[in-house]
């Protein structure tokens, strides 16, 4: 015998038909057996625009900059993303914080310019793995298309969370506390 | 005879009808089954089940662009789809669709068209001129996919013709006198089977024919143009077969046609094979719910073997050319000479 790697490789053989076979018959109300218990199964058609299947408790999409409880950006500008991102999608530039500015970025630095080319990205979530500050976060949304290739590139207009929501990192869902979903006041600059 | 000619008129009417109507339906259940089968929901969004989609199909055939090609033959492109339509529905005047109903003071509403003594005989003469009307369609379109599945169409549809009238002989020969007649067919088959009173009405012929009915049903698949034996419109290399060329209702009547050929061929069928209206208890029944029941029971078969044109459909893979006319002319044909041999032979020698 021939060496083989597994052992399991079948040979097809080239019979003869029995007469059983060559009447065909047999094997067809076989076959027709099968399709009749498909006729019974459950239908594996999801009816979209009503019906929308849920992600994966693990999908990772659109990108999210989050504030925190105070409504402060928490990235701080370190570019530990940057660095994690194999696709090296994403781009920086950090600034200082002025005096006045507390109620809008967390740290003393901030990241004045951020953003994502999501045509390089591919959705690793190594940023957020990266992240020592809780800032950036990988969402449920998806990245809709578009007729340019530049709109594709993401600002922080378009990544950091909007004011007023209290989104879960994962869900962007509002956080529930006490059966109550938790709101918090929009900072105001005093 | 004027009542007589009221009569005939209200019924072809009805069949005409019906016959439309059940075409159309035909591609709902069409689509709907192949979505099953396919662990899919098919239509479903015009109307409740999608109830509503033939005649949104019917709809669209007729408002599209109606295109007849500069090169082809005016007046055969019209020809062709009209006649394939015209036999297609004409086929359907002898066949009996129950008893006759009684309404009182002696008026017999008889639930045939026609009952002409070589119903069978006729049945087989308007199928083979449905050939024409491929044929003409395919050639006129003057264009060769067209033609090849015209070619391929009329080949397929006159080897098979020769296996399928072989095996109805089996039939007329047990019938006996008269036994061309599709009335006289049925009505034979309301005894008891294997003559077992408590058996009346099962005595269907597919109990003394298993083979005479297998080689007819696949002749009747390969008639239709049906799976496995649709070459003629075979998308991979024909790019659509002999109506191609074909837009608007003119298409639509092919399409619709076949259907009309499978509804005509599954009533044949009932009526050959499995009783017509023939059902355990009709005689139990009174005579005017006989035939009312009749009409059922002959519409359940009916039903049931569109399903079965359907389910074959969306299971079996299409035959290759040269194995489509090696059964026909090496395997059915023997077989159903064979099949007249042994049933001479068993009627010679039980008497039956």
């Amino acid at each position: 015998m021939a060496l083989s790697l597994t052992n399991r490789k079948k040979v097809l053989e080239k019979k003869e038909y029995t007469f059983l076979e060559s009447l065909y018959f047999p094997a067809i109300f076989g076959g027709m057996m099968i399709t009749l218990k498909h006729l019974f199964k459950k239908k594996v058609t999801v009816q979209y625009p009503e019906e929308k299947k849920s992600f994966s408790k693990v999908f990772r999409g659109k990108h999210i900059l989050k504030r925190d409880e105070q409504g402060r950006e928490n990235c701080t500008a370190c570019g530990l993303c940057a660095v994690a991102c194999p696709a090296e999608a994403i781009t920086i530039t950090a600034a200082e914080r002025k005096k006045g500015e507390e109620h809008l970025y967390k740290e003393e630095k901030y990241a004045a310019m951020y953003e994502i080319n999501m045509l390089r990205c591919i959705f690793c979530g190594m940023c957020e793995e990266a992240c020592p500050k809780d800032a950036i976060y990988l969402t449920e949304e998806l990245t809709p298309a578009n007729y340019d290739r530049k709109n594709f590139i993401y600002g922080k207009d378009k990544l950091v969370q909007p004011l007023g929501t209290s989104a879960h990192p994962k869900t962007y869902k509002p956080y529930v506390k006490d059966g109550k979903p938790y709101e918090y006041k929009t900072p105001v600059n005093k | 005879m004027e009542i007589m000619f009221t009569d005939k008129l209200i019924l072809a009417t009805i069949i005409f009808a019906l016959s439309l109507g059940v075409a159309a339906y035909a591609t709902w259940a069409e689509r709907k089954l192949a979505a099953w089968f396919q662990d899919r929901i098919g239509p479903n969004r015009a109307g409740p089940f999608g109830l509503l989609q033939p005649i949104a199909d019917g709809v669209k055939l007729f408002m599209k662009e109606e295109i007849i090609p500069a090169d082809s033959d005016k007046f055969l492109f019209i020809v062709g789809p009209s006649l394939f339509m015209l036999t297609a529905l004409m086929t359907s005047a002898v066949i009996p669709w129950s008893t006759p109903l009684n309404l009182g003071d002696g008026h017999l509403f008889q639930m045939q068209v026609a009952d002409i003594n070589i119903g069978i005989l006729y049945v087989f003469a308007v199928v083979s001129i449905g050939v024409y009307g491929i044929m003409i369609g395919g050639w006129a379109s003057n264009n060769k996919y067209s033609l090849l599945g015209a070619l391929r169409a009329s080949s397929q549809m006159i080897s098979y013709e020769l296996a399928m009238g072989l095996s109805i002989v089996a039939i007329i020969m047990m019938t006996g006198a008269g036994g061309m007649s599709i009335r006289n067919i049925v009505e034979s088959q309301s005894g008891g089977l294997y003559g077992v009173e408590v058996l009346k009405g099962l005595d269907w012929n597919i109990f003394y024919q298993p083979l005479g009915f297998m080689i007819f049903i696949v002749c009747a698949f390969a008639e239709c143009n049906r799976t496995p034996f649709d070459l003629p419109e075979a998308e991979a290399e024909l790019g659509g077969g002999y109506h191609i060329e074909y837009s608007s209702m003119k298409l639509g009547l092919f399409l619709f046609a076949e259907y009309v050929n499978m509804f005509i061929s599954s009533a044949v069928m009932a009526s050959l094979y499995f009783g017509g209206y023939n059902f355990p208890g009709l005689s139990l029944l009174p005579e005017f719910w006989q035939s009312i029941a009749g009409v059922g029971v002959f519409m359940g078969k009916i039903t049931f073997f569109i399903f079965v044109f359907m389910w074959v459909r969306w299971t079996v893979p299409r035959f290759r050319y040269d194995q489509l006319m090696t059964l026909g002319w090496k395997i059915l044909l023997p077989l159903s000479i064979l099949n007249i041999v042994l049933t001479g032979t068993v009627m010679l020698f039980f008497s039956k």
